[in-house]
């Protein structure tokens, strides 16, 4: 790889001088991995359904130049872009999202996507990394000059995108979109006293949530008590990383793919597991963990409380939505389809984790003095 | 505040920073943002360690998975039953011979929508399997699906061959297959399963769940004596020309059924192509008049509850007229008949007086504590109702006295016999072998005088009485022949009957107790145009004791030994 020298000044130069190269090099080693098990995982899953069996992983593959492109050119922004950026993409992704609500096709019980020019489209993935960025924005505001009501906007925004995700319906999303919310308000100052009122809000929204939702409360059972419900799927996605054992079986020589509907997408980390075995998988785990742990410690000097909320928010993203995913497939909590960052099947998925992770490459460039305030 | 600035500004100037500082970079002194942050950086420190916690949770839980999966519980109670690794365990007879099995086979499918050209491989298919139809074959072949089943169970020369055709979209299923090496000999009692291995009859689907879990069952049944009863049963049948039969040897002291036959029958191996007749259980499902058989207990009842003394005499010179019925017997008398002469002789009018004697009250509980108004109790889910009257009326009490009136199944009417020659101990019947210390104490019935009686009123049936037949040299043999007109539609069939005998021995201590019954047979020269009890099913009896006897140790007597019912015989005028 050419490399740029010290003194260059131009934009590629600044770029390849301040943006954090191991998270980069980590995104990228995800993302090959994505596509190993895309190709593993996805013939299987399109021979199921009566596509031609390439057809799943073509369109994967398509894509993946489109992310990176996406996530570098996102990486290239100012901290003042990315506001803008997230800004544009908060109205564009959650209007489109209530756009589903009228014109959506019904998939599996909710609507949730869009048909655009021939693709479709999750536009709730988009409003993840947007909304992470413009909550850290409007905290960050709560304590700037110009003494914004930053928290009550939040607060108001945050009650419009979970309203409009709870009438899809999207529960993993809705909880997803709150956690880290409630990450960054946390992290913004949110007194002790509001963080245990709030914690207990939300033990009360998911017992409501288990009495509202009829397969919420399915799911909870299966977990609480295996066998008495359906639990065809984890049973399957443990028995896989059994059988991969330490070294797996080798990549495409598994068979859970053959028989899990969503072998490429939410259960890709069973695939993983038996095609590459547990040490594999251990070491996606650690992947994941070097991103935030390189995002955290970066997080812990910088000196702008927008940047830190920010990318704090879009950390929290980021983590909780791959531990949701893998610790589904291994049992250690009930199963909410999630797709796991840059690896699972889904072009909104990618692509959002690409639009996400480049922002945060952005944000966490090395700046010297504070850089811009709201 | 403004001190600050102030102080920056300067400092700003000095520096070769490309542009001047900014407002609002100088503004990130402020104490409340600059606390925020502070405030921020700790509170991320917690949160990244939260994050850390949370994936080498993920991390164990992987090595916990993967190298300890094998035992994770949820696995093996999610499994469904058919997918359990454990094969169908066996049924077998008390001495360990296999009555079934399931041996593992491979069972043709095809996902359609890979194999190429149907017709093409429907023709090079029937090569190997010709009793499939053309046609039928390029229909499965062509359907729309990823499968369907071609043939079930193949053998492993047929699976060979369909391998070598080498067609592609055909692949097998391992499977098992219930196979029953004894064929239609215990058919009734072992049942049979269906394609998936599922019990639907008999022993197969009683223990279902117990087969399924792998554990064998094994049958108090003797394939050996079962084999002779079925050949004598079968033997009657064929000499009496009749349409079907039942046997059943029980052993009186435990209550295990030792062999029970139900004919006409069928190969469990071939379930479907049985008749619903073949498949009928005519031992437990099927309930009969049972006629004559039942004055054994009319006679214990009346004997035991001291309404009659053996030596009473009733008066049977003329038919009993009642309610519009008349009563009379098959072999009259026109005379006073003692009790002895009653079981001797057979008189209906002698047992409903003794029935009347006895009243309805006691006589329906004497039934009751038979089992005779419920279900046997016996492992087999086709176990028939008995009928009885709902209003038990002085005229029932009477007609049951001889055994009309009621139905019961020959397992029923065994199962009492047995209660009355084992001491007046009745146990339950069973059809999984009991050891020594397994046998019930079973309930008492009758006083073990009141039994002596009965077993000395059964062998004078067989020295002297209609049951001349079921006599088998050495043997001891005690019983009581029974014929009864065939219920059709609503009243009696003029030519149709239930031929049976049932009988104990050796009856001086009974080990065994032994039941034929023949289904409408056709009397022939050879009985002198008779197709009663006595000429149809006792011979079969006897002969049955003859082979069954050796087999199981039971050591002849000598044909000296003074005759058992001797002393009963003073009491029978004219049985010279």
């Amino acid at each position: 790889m050419t490399s740029f020298a010290r003194n260059d000044r131009s934009l590629l130069g600044r770029w390849w001088w301040t943006v954090d190269r191991w998270t980069l090099a980590t995104i990228g080693l995800l993302i090959g991995i994505g596509a190993m098990m895309i190709l593993a995982a996805s013939p299987a899953v399109a021979n199921r359904i009566n596509l031609d069996s390439f057809s799943l992983a073509r369109h994967h593959f398509v894509l993946i130049p489109v992310a990176v492109a996406l996530m570098l050119g996102a990486s290239l922004l100012s901290p003042r872009q990315i506001r803008r950026l997230a800004l544009l993409g908060f109205v564009g992704s959650v209007g489109l999202t209530a756009l589903t609500l009228v014109f959506g096709p019904e998939i599996k019980g909710a609507t949730r996507w869009l048909d655009i020019g021939g693709f479709s489209l999750q536009p709730s993935e988009f409003v993840k990394p947007c909304f992470a960025v413009v909550a850290g924005w409007m905290f960050a505001a709560q304590h700037g000059r110009q003494r914004m009501p930053g928290n009550a906007i939040s607060i108001l925004l945050y009650m419009l995108v979970v309203g409009i995700l709870l009438l899809q319906p999207d529960l993993g999303m809705t909880v997803l979109v709150s956690c880290t919310w409630f990450a960054q308000f946390f992290l913004a100052g949110l007194p002790i006293i509001w963080v245990l009122l709030l914690a207990t809000a939300a033990a009360v929204a998911i017992v409501g949530a288990y009495f509202t939702f009829a397969h919420v409360a399915e799911r909870i059972d299966g977990f609480l008590h295996p066998g008495s419900t359906d639990s065809y799927q984890i049973d399957r996605s443990l028995e896989a990383f059994a059988n991969g054992g330490l070294w797996g079986r080798g990549p495409g020589e598994g068979t859970v793919k053959l028989v899990l509907p969503d072998a490429h997408a939410d259960f890709v980390f069973a695939v993983a597991g038996e095609e590459l075995g547990i040490i594999a998988c251990i070491l996606i785990v650690g992947l994941f963990l070097l991103v935030i742990g390189r995002g955290t410690t970066r997080l812990m000097q910088e000196r702008n409380l927008f940047v830190m909320l920010a990318a704090a928010g879009l950390l929290v993203t980021f983590g909780l939505q791959a531990f949701v995913n893998m610790a589904s497939s291994l049992h250690l909590m009930p199963t909410k389809g999630m797709t796991l960052p840059f690896i699972s099947y889904g072009g909104s998925s990618l692509l959002a984790s690409a639009l996400g992770m480049g922002m945060l490459l952005a944000l966490t460039r090395k700046r010297f003095g504070p850089g811009e305030d709201a | 505040m403004s001190s600050t600035r102030e102080f920056r500004q300067p400092l700003g100037s000095h520096f070769a920073d490309p542009r001047p500082p900014r407002y609002d970079e100088l503004y990130m002194l402020d104490g409340d943002t600059k606390r925020a942050i502070e405030v921020g950086h700790t509170r991320l420190l917690f949160g990244g360690a939260l994050f850390l916690v949370a994936f080498l949770g993920v991390a164990l839980r992987l090595l916990d998975v993967g190298l300890f999966g094998a035992a994770e519980p949820v696995r093996i109670a999610a499994l469904p039953a058919s997918q359990a690794v454990t094969q169908r365990a066996d049924i077998l007879d008390r001495n360990g011979v296999l009555l079934a099995t399931s041996l593992a086979t491979a069972s043709l499918y095809a996902d359609p929508s890979r194999v190429s050209d149907p017709n093409v491989a429907a023709d090079q298919l029937r090569t190997v399997l010709p009793e499939i139809g053309r046609a039928e074959l390029v229909a499965k072949l062509g359907a729309n699906g990823r499968f369907v089943w071609i043939k079930r169970n193949l053998t492993p020369r047929q699976q060979y061959e369909v391998n070598r055709l080498g067609i592609p979209g055909l692949y097998f299923q391992s499977e098992e297959r219930r196979v029953y090496p004894q064929g239609s000999l215990t058919a009734h009692i072992v049942g049979f399963t269906d394609v998936d291995s599922n019990g639907l009859a008999g022993i197969e689907q009683s223990f279902d769940d117990m087969l399924k879990a792998g554990q064998p069952v094994q049958l108090s049944i003797d394939l050996r004596v079962q084999h002779i009863l079925h050949d004598e049963v079968a033997r009657a049948i064929e000499d009496f020309t009749a349409i079907g039969g039942a046997g059943l040897v029980l052993d009186a002291t435990t209550g295990e059924v030792v062999a029970m036959v139900s004919l006409p029958d069928f190969d469990p191996n071939l379930p479907g192509r049985a008749s619903a007749d073949a498949r009928f259980n005519r031992v437990t499902l099927g309930v009969y008049e049972m006629g004559s058989t039942f004055k054994i207990f009319s006679a214990a009842a009346a004997l035991d509850s001291g309404v009659a003394k053996i030596d009473d005499s009733f008066d049977a010179r003329h038919p009993i007229r009642i309610g519009g019925f008349t009563i009379s017997d098959f072999h009259p008398e026109n005379r006073m008949l003692t009790v002895p002469e009653i079981i001797m002789y057979s008189s209906n009018i002698g047992a409903a007086l003794m029935g009347k004697e006895l009243g309805t009250e006691r006589q329906r509980d004497f039934m009751s504590e038979l089992g005779m108004l419920r279900r046997a109790s016996i492992e087999l889910p086709e176990v028939g109702q008995p009928l009885y009257p709902s209003d038990w009326k002085p005229i029932n009490t009477m007609t049951i006295a001889y055994g009309h009136g009621i139905a019961v199944s020959p397992l029923h009417l065994a199962a009492g016999i047995a209660g009355m020659v084992d001491g007046g101990v009745m146990r339950p019947a069973t059809l999984i072998r009991r050891d020594s210390d397994q046998v019930p104490d079973g309930t008492r019935i009758i006083k073990p005088e009141t039994s002596e009686l009965v077993r000395q009123l059964m062998r004078l049936v067989v020295e002297v009485g209609t049951g001349r037949k079921a006599d088998a040299p050495g043997y001891l043999v005690g019983g009581k022949t029974g014929t009864a007109d065939k219920v059709s539609g609503h009243g009696y069939a003029a030519n149709a009957r239930m031929a049976s005998f049932v009988g104990a021995f050796p009856i001086n201590d009974p080990r065994y107790v032994l039941l034929v019954m023949i289904d409408d047979p056709k009397p022939n020269a050879s009985s002198y145009g008779y197709a009663t009890g006595g000429w149809v099913a006792a011979p079969a009896v006897g002969r049955i004791v003859q082979r069954m006897a050796p087999l199981l140790g039971i050591a002849p007597l000598p044909l000296t030994t003074e005759p058992v019912a001797d002393s009963l015989l003073l009491m029978a005028k004219g049985s010279e």
